[in-house]
């Protein structure tokens, strides 16, 4: 344990209100911590530079999900386990809830936050695939107000987001017209439980007409951060499911990928093993067969 | 073949003597325990692999007042820790020979503050050129150990090995590699030392051999056996990664202790722990190998070498055994191995479970595939014809003077893992899926207890004794990690004695209180130490028979009272044996020639494999242990060892890799060093043969190690047979796979190249 | 700069217990230190092993990873309070019999997580059993005879509550 206890700053105004009038009076200065999963690590290996923390553990404003007609709205503090517990993720956006199975342990499961897990922003990320397969939207708040952004436009850097200075993630919005898609998510990490993606991806499409539509590619540790494959899409959308196309398609992800060699693995293999995942997503489609 | 004598407790399941307080959260472990006015240490460690310490700097914001200070000036006695040769020093002095060796120990009353005060401490070097690899280690144009950096070499032959290359129907050769492999006990190295000048030093600490580390302690403080007393706290897990470090972080603690005026607690967090101590030894190995035209082993050249990192610690004990293993259970007329341990400037490798012979067997288990496949032979054939049996002689000319069932072995994990039929269903299906199966076979023997005259040289005391309030103690210092020493041992002397098991109780790990019954390791315990305490305990019988009225049958309650006419008489109730070779042992150091092992436990395992070309994963399906250890004292607990010693063997094959930069461990987290979850490790079957060894309690031989020797290579060859691609390292890891495995990208029709 | 400390209530294995200690810390050192409860244990410090897992209001989480403050009017049960009046509970009795303890540092984790999955689900396969206690790390048992363990436990409970059933 390299973490001093004593020289943190840690507070729970335990209110939503609360939390955004202390980051519009202080900018900058106090970091939130929802379940700890990321920030403890850090903290325990002498590592965390936030000496401020503001607690948004218990804020019942963040953790909820609830359905409407045309989405599916799930609060930045809702816990994986919340979303592996709640129906209309299962049966409405059943990728999601494979990926909220995956972080970590139960343990892990009970305590990371949907919100955590973006905000934090790590190239791989367990959620995100999962978000960019769904045309996720998120939503953030200050006391200025709320606005919308896209989820793929969210990330804009290693560890870098759209996030103000006096702004939180609040709520993320899922669009509910999935029903009809095709859809698949794969992780390849370490081992099978407790590990952090090698590489990992996520998508949905539309076979219409024997043609591909509305193609949506997310990937973890393809990119310094969780990225769409826009030109992966590109060589897929409108295209009929035949050998060739997949071959194309192989080629637009190697050429799109920018993946790193780290201490987890290596750029090629991420590079390739992203191709054979997406050609099996494809093949999947191509024999209708749905469930990984 | 004997039959086991009927017992009621050795062979039973009986409860685990320390169980109840194990799962209750009774069980104090070192970080559990505090003492009055304790302190809290910390080590500064070398950021470079070598090079001359220049300078230590000390931070000004920081009061260093307040803290006990403890350099190589500070070492009472010799600055060195005392294993085989005193190479390693306590404390750095003037020169650092590898990343995250100690230079410098800080105590303080704050634990934090410790902490944060390694961060305040900078070190300057001179460095120097460091030696990273075994070859350029054997290169020696740079020395960084003794005259040469070869810490030990071996040279064993027999008959003669050049003759046989030009009569073979078939030459093969292959060269094998390992990689290191950390223990991970789930319980970090961490101690408590007290020190004062009338009762000496006193170590608390989670260890293997107190005798060890007493002797060191000894040594470091420059004081006399009675002033160190070192005793072992419940200990979660060690693997052989407690055999000789203890000796290290006891030394530091103790160090502090005596400069700090206060006891001082020193309990390594993971990062630490991962990086600063030993591991498995890496290891490269050579075979070449003549056969008949029968696929008879002819003549078997080899070279063993091992990495042993900046000081020689137990490399010379772990090359010894991989030298002793590295021909495999096979029956081989000429034979010559050359094996050397080489010194780099890494943290020094040390023992783990096996000790040199999962090395020596990945290779030569390997090698038996790959000859298989050369000369178109059914590996499993190729192994059953070369089988040693009983009545043949080993490299070291030793005589199988017990029976060896191997055949029965190989057959019946032949048919538990249906072997056959899988390996032909699997070629079928393999052809039209993307995950392709196979199975894999390995084979091998472990000797247990220490190398021809090392039983010897320990000369192990132990027995029992009973206390006046009627405990009826075992006493040896041979410590429980896990694998069952206080169940095994209680059982053995409950038996002997005709009493209850619930009676018997061990006495302290405590070296003051019990005998030095030799270490915790190399698979002795319940084959040595148990077949002292079985003598020991007839000895009691003996003597309470003869000297206070004790009946040929008793109940439990004449038996105490017999004791107490003892105690009357002779003031205490103790009995004592010594270590007594069984006969006929003969081994020469110098030439390595004779009785290697006193008795040896065979195993034969069968692993089922999926390799997944989408992900280039292998991952074991299922896995067989069929093994022969003479008698089974405890179902359960050799079962779990059993169990234990695979999963680890399967993390040694396919997921447990230092990766090592300039020397220091980069991935040292459980984050990032990966051991298989509950949710990777396969169904793991076991299945015992019983054959009563003679000469060990009960007929017990050595256990312990011998699971975690077969799994690496029956694994790669599992891998071979789905894949048809040899591997010859470990740890083989997805990545690795990939780049023998993928085909070359398919370029599309009009695509941009 | 030494920062304010808070005074912590939380109920633990059902008694109420106060601690005055600095929010950010750590609720496994809060357990051990403070509270003298070392069943609880640290294998690694950052939420690999679960040998700190505690269930907090019934939810299983490492309690290296909970800064205490955030455990504030909680119940926690630790591996203290498994066993009645000195009587190990069935599914530590489970553990004694079929070998699921061996150097017993990964034990008290493994029961918490073990005791979490029952709750949740009486008579759980062998595949939810493994994925219950993905997050515990045993190095000496290869899992195969905790994995009894949990099986036995739950067919002893399946049969202590229908004794009668077929």
């Amino acid at each position: 344990m390299r973490g001093n206890a004593d020289a943190q700053e840690l507070i729970a105004p335990g209110s939503l209100d609360a939390v955004l009038n202390l980051m519009a009076n202080e900018p900058g200065t106090w970091t939130p911590i929802a379940g700890g999963t990321e920030l403890m690590v850090a903290h325990a290996a002498g590592n965390l530079g936030a000496k401020k923390l503001v607690s948004l553990w218990g804020i019942k404003d963040l953790r909820h999900v609830e359905a409407q007609k045309a989405s599916v709205t799930i609060g930045a503090g809702a816990t994986f386990m919340d979303l592996r517990q709640t129906r209309v993720i299962g049966e409405d956006f059943p990728l999601l809830s494979t990926a909220a199975s995956w972080i970590g342990s139960i343990a892990n499961q009970s305590r990371a936050t949907l919100g955590g897990n973006l905000v934090n922003g790590s190239p791989a990320a367990d959620s995100s695939p999962a978000l960019f397969a769904y045309d996720a939207e998120v939503e953030l708040i200050s006391v200025r107000g709320r606005r919308r952004i896209a989820y793929a436009e969210f990330h804009t850097g290693y560890k870098q987001n759209k996030l103000a200075a006096d702004e939180l993630l609040f709520a993320i919005h899922l669009p509910r017209r999935f029903g009809g898609h095709k859809q698949y998510l794969r992780k390849v990490g370490t081992r099978r439980a407790m590990a952090i993606a090698k590489v990992a991806l996520g998508a949905t499409v539309r076979i219409e007409g024997g043609a591909m539509r509305e193609v949506r590619l997310g990937a973890a540790s393809l990119a310094p951060f969780p990225t769409r494959l826009y030109r992966t899409e590109a060589a897929l959308e409108g295209r009929a499911l035949t050998a060739e196309t997949i071959c194309q398609a192989r080629q637009a992800l190697l050429e799109e990928a920018r993946p790193i060699d780290d201490i987890r693995s290596t750029a090629e293999y991420r590079k390739r093993v992203a191709a054979n995942l997406l050609e099996e997503f494809l093949r999947e489609c191509r024999t209708g067969v749905e469930e990984r | 073949m004997n039959t086991p004598a009927k017992t009621r407790i050795v062979g039973a399941p009986v409860a685990r003597k320390e169980g109840v307080d194990k799962l209750t959260g009774r069980a104090r472990y070192v970080d559990d325990m505090e003492r009055e006015g304790m302190w809290y240490g910390a080590t500064v460690r070398s950021t470079i692999p070598r090079g001359l310490i220049r300078s230590i700097l000390f931070d000004r914001t920081v009061d260093w007042s307040e803290f006990a200070i403890v350099t190589a000036a500070d070492v009472p006695g010799k600055n060195q820790i005392q294993m085989i040769v005193a190479d390693q020093p306590c404390l750095a002095d003037g020169m650092v020979n590898h990343c995250d060796e100690a230079i410098l120990l800080l105590a303080h009353a704050d634990k934090t503050k410790v902490r944060a005060a390694v961060d305040a401490v900078r070190v300057e070097y001179d460095p120097l050129p460091p030696v990273l690899t075994i070859e350029e280690s054997e290169r020696q144009k740079t020395v960084v150990w003794g005259k040469n950096n070869l810490l030990k070499s071996f040279l064993v032959k027999k008959g003669d090995v050049n003759g046989a290359w030009s009569r073979a129907a078939h030459v093969v050769e292959g060269e094998y590699r390992t990689g290191a492999q950390e223990h991970l006990y789930i319980e970090n190295n961490g101690v408590i030392a007290e020190c004062d000048a009338e009762r000496g030093v006193t170590l608390w600490g989670s260890l293997q051999c107190p005798f060890y580390v007493h002797k060191s302690l000894m040594s470091v403080f420059d004081l006399p056996a009675e002033k160190v007393r070192v005793i072992q706290t419940e200990t979660g897990g060690a693997f052989g990664g407690k055999e000789d470090y203890p000796s290290v972080i006891g030394s530091h603690a103790a160090l502090l202790a005596m400069k700090s005026g206060h006891p001082v607690k020193m309990v390594y967090d993971r990062m630490e722990d991962l990086a600063a101590t030993t591991k498995r030894h890496p290891s490269r190995v050579r075979h070449k190998t003549a056969l008949d035209g029968e696929g008879r082993l002819l003549a078997m050249e080899i070279e063993v070498v091992t990495d042993g990192g900046a000081y020689s610690t137990l490399s010379s004990t772990v090359l010894s055994r991989a030298t002793l293993h590295a021909t495999g259970p096979y029956l081989c007329p000429n034979v010559r191995i050359r094996s050397r341990s080489w010194a780099t400037n890494t943290v020094p490798y040390g023992a783990f479970r096996g000790f040199g012979a999962p090395q020596a067997i990945f290779a030569v288990e390997r090698h038996m595939d790959e000859i298989a496949a050369a000369i178109g032979m059914d590996p499993v054939e190729l192994r059953r014809r070369n089988f040693l049996r009983g009545g043949d002689t080993t490299a070291t000319g030793q005589v199988m003077r017990e029976p060896v069932i191997l055949d029965r072995l190989l057959e019946s994990a032949l048919k538990e893992s249906d072997y056959y039929a899988k390996r032909e269903r699997f070629a079928r299906e393999n052809e039209c899926s993307a995950v392709k199966r196979g199975m894999g076979i390995s084979a091998f023997f472990h000797g247990s207890g220490f190398t021809g005259s090392g039983e010897r040289y320990l000369n192990s005391l132990a027995g029992v004794d009973v206390t006046r309030e009627g405990e009826v103690r075992v006493l040896v210092s041979s410590t429980e990690f896990g694998q069952g020493t206080n169940t095994v041992l209680t059982q053995i002397a409950a038996e002997t004695l005709g009493i209850e098991y619930a009676r018997l109780t061990m006495a302290p790990p405590d070296t003051k209180i019990v005998p030095n019954s030799g270490p915790t390791v190399a698979s002795r315990t319940a084959m040595v130490v148990g077949r002292l305490i079985e003598r020991a305990s007839r000895q009691l019988l003996d003597v309470l028979r003869k000297d206070a009225g004790l009946g040929e049958q008793f109940s439990g309650e004449e038996f105490f009272a017999a004791c107490e006419r003892l105690r009357a008489k002779k003031g205490e109730v103790v009995s004592l044996c010594r270590y007594e070779a069984p006969p006929g042992i003969y081994w020469d150091d110098a030439t390595y020639q004779g009785e290697a092992y006193p008795a040896f436990a065979w195993a034969v395992q069968v692993a089922q494999v999926a390799v997944d070309t989408t992900t280039y994963s292998a991952e074991v399906e299922e896995f067989w242990a069929v093994q022969e250890v003479g008698r089974v004292l405890h179902p359960v607990l050799a079962g779990g060892q059993i169990e234990g010693g695979v999963a680890q063997g399967i993390g040694y094959a396919l997921y447990e890799k230092v990766q090592l930069a300039n020397g220091h461990m980069a991935n040292n987290q459980m984050t990032n060093y990966i051991m298989p979850t509950a949710e990777d490790v396969p169904p793991i079957h076991v299945y015992f043969e019983e054959m009563p060894y003679a000469h060990g309690g009960y007929g017990a031989k050595g256990l312990g190690e011998l699971p975690h020797d077969g799994p690496a290579p029956a694994i790669l060859n599992a891998i071979r047979d789905a894949t048809g691609v040899s591997f010859h390292a470990i740890p083989l890891l997805p990545e690795n796979l990939f780049e023998r495995m993928a085909e070359k990208e398919p370029v599309a029709e009009g695509a941009a190249v | 700069m030494s920062t304010q400390w808070v005074a912590i209530q939380m109920q633990v294995n059902g008694e109420r217990r106060e601690v005055r200690v600095p929010p950010m810390k750590r609720l496994l050192d809060v357990l051990r230190e403070d509270l003298h409860l070392t069943g609880t244990k640290e294998g690694c410090g950052e939420g690999e092993c679960g040998s700190c897992s505690v269930q907090m209001n019934g939810e299983l989480v490492n309690s290296c990873l909970v800064p205490v403050l955030q455990a504030a009017d909680t119940a926690i049960e630790t591996v203290e309070g498994l066993a009645h009046d000195g009587k190990l509970n069935p599914l530590q009795e489970a553990f004694l019999r079929c070998g699921g303890a061996q150097c017993g540092i990964c034990t008290p984790g493994m029961l918490m997580a073990a005791t979490h999955l029952l709750e949740r689900n009486p008579q759980p396969s062998v595949a939810e059993i493994r994925e219950g206690l993905a997050g515990n790390l045993c190095r000496c048992t290869g899992f195969i005879r905790i994995f009894e363990s949990v099986v036995a436990a739950a067919a002893e409970s399946r049969t202590r509550e229908a004794p009668h059933a077929g």
